[in-house]
């Protein structure tokens, strides 16, 4: 991409005219602006372009298996361990990280830090994905992937945890959609429609915050329905939810630092001089808000384990390795940010977003399938199962820089007045 | 013009969460006083008569229409099958399962016949979001295929590990459970299948108060043969299926670490929370949103009053 930005003047496109005056049609803007050979050129020039050909290569007749011959032809089909990695990985990690979108809305919109407005594009983009690829993940592993819309029409059962999460995930999908629709707006030049987003902002994330609230909690109220299998150690009837939402806040900060960052280095051309600007100023002001949670969190998990009275547990096994998870996805990045943002070392503070992003799918997974069902035996995931959930997260990664490349995330839209 | 908006959004907010409030309570209000259905019937299970002869395993399988086994009913090489370390479990194409135990210190072997215990106030009834469950006034938790979405979360719920998933059919999958016999049996008044069958009488069937009072009396009149517990009174918040043994439970591979209240009790905490944060999230941060953009208000207000 960078030889022909350097070859070609008007491209990268960033506004609904080329320098001549003329019009950029949407095929063209939809094509980078690039011929058909040019476009096949770059695409293959990419070597990320050949490992994913790889991954598809395998991963698309596994998941035809799984739709032709059901999921026990590519899991080990457990009854002991329900969920495997498409929840663990799929629905319990992409969430968490995924609450970029409300916490970056909250922070523009409702507590006016209009400074992170360059960056908040990204998070809203951020928090639609992966909650959409949560659901893709979900559509995956459910036995009967066709009736998703039972919880909403056909049969209703209010009690249950998951009915609520059902519920909020689709409306803050829909309430995510039109946040980040004001980018898809202004690219295609619909001004009338943006505007309209624009003056509901402040209720679409207020809608959003509740939403996120309720259902990052509710993903670990799921777990209170296993007292006998999750680990003491990892579950507590009283606090489980909010484990899991104040968790929540440092992995979706971490994520968009992440995501940040790998635009910065490897999409430069598509930043434009605001988002360059201003990233390392707000990767550090995101930081300070990670440093925060954590030490919330790592507060609330002690008081987790006073509460149960789990003490006992810490001298063993179980324990070294709870207090291991705890120091390397916590304590560890916790300090990394602090030290970063007291002595402004960005590039330490990504590291630690990194491991901090790494830390909370571990954490996830060790509820999820490593610490449940500790009394009997330890599942280990068929490689057809890893090599799929990889798949999909590969289609996430596609359509997550398919999107960058083109809609005004990273850059600002020239001429919407 | 701005404002208005946002504050009938609050409102209407406020409402929508009121009513979701009201729905998403109503069913463990109505649960924490519920004590199970006054006439239900039960199972009580002696593991001392049991001598393991696998004639319910092929009575389920005959009545429940189940594919034929590997290895026929009166092989007995089954009981030492071992799968994860772990002895035979109800999976995708049997409903019970008859497991033996080595006991130190006596003479023979126990055996325990393991299906659903059809729970008082069920896990899996509880957490399917579908309402799939059904507790029938007879006793049964029975199961509605055609509403499940397959999420399997009353396979993580059950406190038993009895739900099991026909994971092998990718068009027709579905939860295997047993079913009391419900519709072929149960309602018209007669035991399940696996209960006719037993050569031992080691399976008792009635009204699960009245097996309260056999089980006791049992444990009572044959001093120090059996453990002074019946399993299933309080298990899981009672059951339907229960148990009395001669020997310690845990050694009969029974989980006696199973909570002594209904699971739904360790999920109220979050289900209570659930209207709070509808109600007043909104009006905290449309608060939060004020205050921080107070100034700003204030300065464009100086501006416009400085252009006039």
């Amino acid at each position: 991409m960078r030889n022909f930005i350097n070859n070609t003047p008007e491209i990268p496109i960033a506004s609904h005219h080329k320098p001549d005056g003329t019009a950029w049609s949407l095929k063209e803007k939809l094509w980078l602006g690039l011929s058909r050979q040019d476009y096949k050129d770059q695409f293959l020039r990419n070597p990320v372009n050949w490992v994913l050909i790889a991954i598809f290569a395998i991963g698309v007749p596994l998941i035809l298996q799984r739709y032709f011959a059901g999921l026990g032809s590519i899991t080990h089909a457990s009854d002991d361990y329900p969920w495997g990695l498409f929840l663990g990985f799929g629905l319990f990690g992409m969430v968490p990280l995924s609450a970029s979108g409300f916490l970056l809305g909250t922070t523009v919109e409702i507590f006016g830090r209009k400074d992170f407005i360059p960056i908040e594009r990204l998070a809203l983009l951020n928090g639609l994905l992966g909650y959409f690829f949560a659901v893709v993940y979900l559509e995956v592993d459910l036995g009967m992937p066709w009736r998703l819309y039972y919880p909403m029409v056909v049969s209703l059962g209010p009690a249950a945890v998951l009915f609520l999460v059902a519920w909020h995930v689709a409306t803050y999908l829909s309430v995510q959609i039109a946040e980040v629709s004001s980018a898809y707006f202004e690219w295609i030049g619909w001004l009338k429609g943006k505007r309209f987003i624009k003056s509901i902002a402040v209720g679409l994330t207020i809608s959003g915050i509740i939403l996120s609230t309720l259902h990052q909690g509710a993903l670990g109220a799921l777990f209170t329905y296993a007292p006998g299998k999750v680990h003491p150690l990892w579950f507590s009837a009283n606090f489980q939810w909010v484990h899991f939402f104040c968790s929540a806040i440092f992995a979706g900060l971490s994520m968009v630092i992440v995501a940040s960052t790998l635009c910065k280095n490897h999409l430069t051309w598509r930043c434009d001089e605001r988002f360059l600007k201003n990233v390392d100023t707000l990767t550090l002001g995101l930081a300070k808000g990670c440093a925060l949670a954590m030490i919330t969190y790592l507060v609330i998990k002690l008081v987790g384990v006073a509460h149960d009275n789990d003490w006992a547990y810490l001298l063993t096994g179980w324990g070294q390795y709870f207090l291991l998870e705890l120091g390397v996805a916590v304590v560890l990045p916790m300090f990394m940010f602090a030290y970063g943002v007291k002595n402004h070392k960005v590039s330490l503070v990504r590291w630690a977003a990194l491991i901090s992003v790494l830390g909370i799918v571990w954490n996830r997974l060790n509820t999820s399938m490593i610490c449940f069902n500790w009394r009997i035996y330890q599942e280990i995931p068929h490689w057809k199962e890893v090599w799929v959930t990889i798949t999909v997260f590969a289609l996430y990664f596609i359509v997550y820089r398919f999107i960058l490349y083109r809609l005004p995330i990273l850059y600002q839209w020239q001429d919407n007045k | 013009m701005n404002k208005a908006f946002n504050r009938r959004g609050f409102l209407q907010g406020s409402l929508a969460g009121a009513a979701v409030a009201t729905v998403s309570l109503a069913k463990p209000t109505e649960a924490s006083t519920f004590e199970g259905y006054p006439d239900s019937i039960g199972v009580l299970v002696d593991l001392s008569r049991c001598i393991g002869c696998r004639s319910c395993e092929a009575a389920c399988n005959k009545e429940q229409n189940l594919p034929a086994p590997a290895l026929p009913f009166n092989d007995f090489s089954v009981f030492d099958e071992l799968l994860h370390g772990q002895k035979r479990r109800p999976d995708e194409t049997r409903y019970t399962v008859v497991n033996r135990y080595e006991i130190p210190g006596r003479e023979h072997p126990l055996f325990r016949k393991i299906q659903c215990n059809h729970c008082l106030e069920p896990a899996c009834l509880t957490s399917c979001f579908v309402n799939a469950y059904t507790k029938t006034p007879e006793g049964a938790v029975i199961y509605n295929a055609d509403v499940c979405v397959g999420c399997r979360t009353c396979m993580v719920a059950c406190p038993f590990y009895i739900p099991a998933f026909r994971y092998s059919s990718a068009f027709h999958p579905r939860i295997m459970k047993c079913i009391f016999c419900y519709d072929t049996r149960l309602t018209k008044g007669k035991p399940p299948a696996c209960v006719e069958s037993c050569p031992q009488e080691a399976m008792t069937f009635g009204r699960r108060t009245d097996l309260l009072e056999i089980g006791r009396q049992r444990i009572r009149e044959n001093a120090g043969t059996y453990v002074d517990h019946i399993y299933g009174e309080h298990e899981a918040g009672g059951t339907a299926w229960m148990y009395i043994s001669p020997a310690p439970f845990e050694q009969a591979g029974f989980d006696t670490t199973v909570p002594k209240e209904p699971i739904l009790n360790y999920v109220k905490d979050f289900l209570s929370i659930v209207p709070m944060v509808l109600t007043i999230w909104p009006a905290l941060f449309a608060g939060f949103h004020l205050l921080a953009t107070r100034k700003e208000k204030l300065e464009q207000q100086k501006k416009n009053e400085g252009e006039v």
